[in-house]
């Protein structure tokens, strides 16, 4: 069968089958390589890929589903080398093997994105999907809160906001 | 780990035209909503269909709406759909408290509700969720259309009493007006682990409650007893006890991979009490805020 997405801003025409994975699609087709195949369940977001703004498990979908979507992968952020986000990760040694790493940066580009100024209880649910085997995760968080905006208001104004 | 077994690939643009799919292919159709489960049961050689069909492609299906009275969550509404849902938050706030829960992002951003009541896994948190709630399930087939309660819903792990050629259109939840609520999930750490047991609690205008189970039996269950113990009585110390310790009665835990029985049925208890607490206190306008981890 025939789809077209958009994958890092590059328009794709494809010839797939029905049981063709998106995650194979992309990295043994386009290959676009930093989406890992890790569990193969949904478990560890080591293949998470951004469709539409919105990060899911590339190994979960089918290719078919993503006919006529807009798909990132972490190559899409560093253009013009490292952003900012990936800059503050350098800076703070959060990777080892960096297996988890493409997963990571696209699920905190989700939340700051969504959420410009995550309180660190945000950081940890943003990434919590995201397994990491090397670090224990302090320094990613730290890293991600590097790069996000103050919170506008102190505490005492949180206090009464909604969820 | 990719898919071995070959099957065609439908995305019919209307209900019409997926029940026409489903018709002609019976048992061999399995529909696609966000894939979270069906993906991995097809890698995993689990089902085998001759088509699967993807709903995607039908408009309206996506929609959370109210209809006068009652609150509509469609068949491809995503957890996070229903967590950022102004109405969800407002009217069902028990059941954004879940939503916030299950799984991860990656996996809420895909899956929906309706797949996880089609999935049945007794673990599934949006059963109890319903079930306290008093959900039902819109059931749709070549044949007609039917209202199913969701305490009727579920027959067993992974079975429910959709059949072959049928459709589910959504959920339907009466407004349950003025309420409280708790929904209480044990999990082996925080972030995306499946329940190892949870215990939802919800208390309606004039002292009624309504109380279910999940992972603690083939299927979502709701506690008759408890529910009836409770009925029409103020919540005092005394009564929570009293409610506690009917809480072996309601359950029937196993021992599996993600926790021990008694270690399941201990936690039971603890959480029964923090759940009856919370929903009273928070009908009452106090408690902790919901999402706020009670466990």
């Amino acid at each position: 069968m025939k789809i077209q997405f958009t994958l890092n801003g590059t328009p794709h025409d494809l010839e797939v089958e029905p049981s063709d994975l998106l995650i194979d699609v992309v990295r043994d087709r386009l290959g676009i390589k930093s989406p890992k195949r890790g569990c193969g369940k949904g478990d560890c977001g080591a293949c998470t890929v951004l469709m539409n703004g919105r990060s899911i498990r590339s190994c979960l979908v089918l290719a078919a589903e993503a006919d006529g979507q807009d798909l990132a992968t972490v190559e899409s952020l560093s253009a013009n080398g490292p952003n900012d986000l990936q800059q503050a990760l350098i800076r703070r040694n959060a990777f080892q093997c960096g297996y988890c790493a493409p997963g990571v940066i696209l699920a905190a580009t989700e939340l700051l994105a969504r959420q410009p100024h995550p309180s660190e209880e945000e950081i940890r649910e943003a990434i919590a999907g995201n397994l990491c085997r090397c670090t224990g995760y302090e320094a990613i968080i730290d890293a991600v809160r590097d790069v996000a905006k103050p919170t506008r208001k102190p505490a005492r104004a949180r206090k009464g906001a909604k969820r | 780990m990719a898919i071995a077994h070959p099957f065609l690939y439908e995305k019919p643009g209307t209900v019409k035209q997926a029940l026409q799919l489903l018709a002609q292919h019976g048992a061999g159709a399995r529909v696609l909503a966000g894939g979270t489960d069906l993906v991995g049961q097809l890698v995993d050689g689990l089902v085998r269909p001759e088509i699967v069909v993807d709903l995607k492609g039908v408009p309206d299906l996506q929609e959370i709406r109210m209809e006068k009275d009652v609150i509509h969550i469609g068949a491809l509404a995503t957890f996070t759909d229903i967590m950022e849902s102004p109405l969800i938050r407002k009217k069902l706030p028990v059941m954004a408290e879940m939503t916030e829960w299950v799984a991860s992002r990656g996996v809420r951003n895909r899956g929906t509700m309706v797949g996880n009541i089609c999935s049945a896994v007794p673990c599934c948190d949006s059963g109890p969720i319903l079930l306290v709630y008093g959900g039902k399930v819109l059931v749709k087939s070549a044949r007609g259309q039917r209202a199913v309660p969701i305490a009727q819903w579920f027959t067993g792990p992974r079975r429910t009493v959709l059949a072959p050629g049928e459709l589910v259109l959504g959920v339907r939840v009466p407004d349950p007006g003025k309420h409280g609520g708790a929904f209480v999930k044990m999990r082996r750490y925080k972030g995306e682990d499946l329940a190892q047991a949870s215990v939802t609690a919800l208390l309606l205008a004039g002292n009624q409650w309504r109380i279910a189970f999940g992972s603690v039996a083939p299927t979502p269950i709701a506690g008759k007893r408890v529910e009836k113990l409770l009925h029409g009585k103020r919540l005092t110390p005394a009564l929570v006890e009293e409610a506690v310790a009917l809480t072996d009665q309601e359950t029937a835990p196993i021992t599996d991979i993600r926790s021990t029985r008694e270690y399941r049925a201990h936690m039971l208890r603890v959480m029964m009490r923090r759940a009856l607490e919370a929903a009273a206190s928070r009908k009452a306008g106090r408690g902790p805020a919901y999402g706020t981890e009670l466990i």
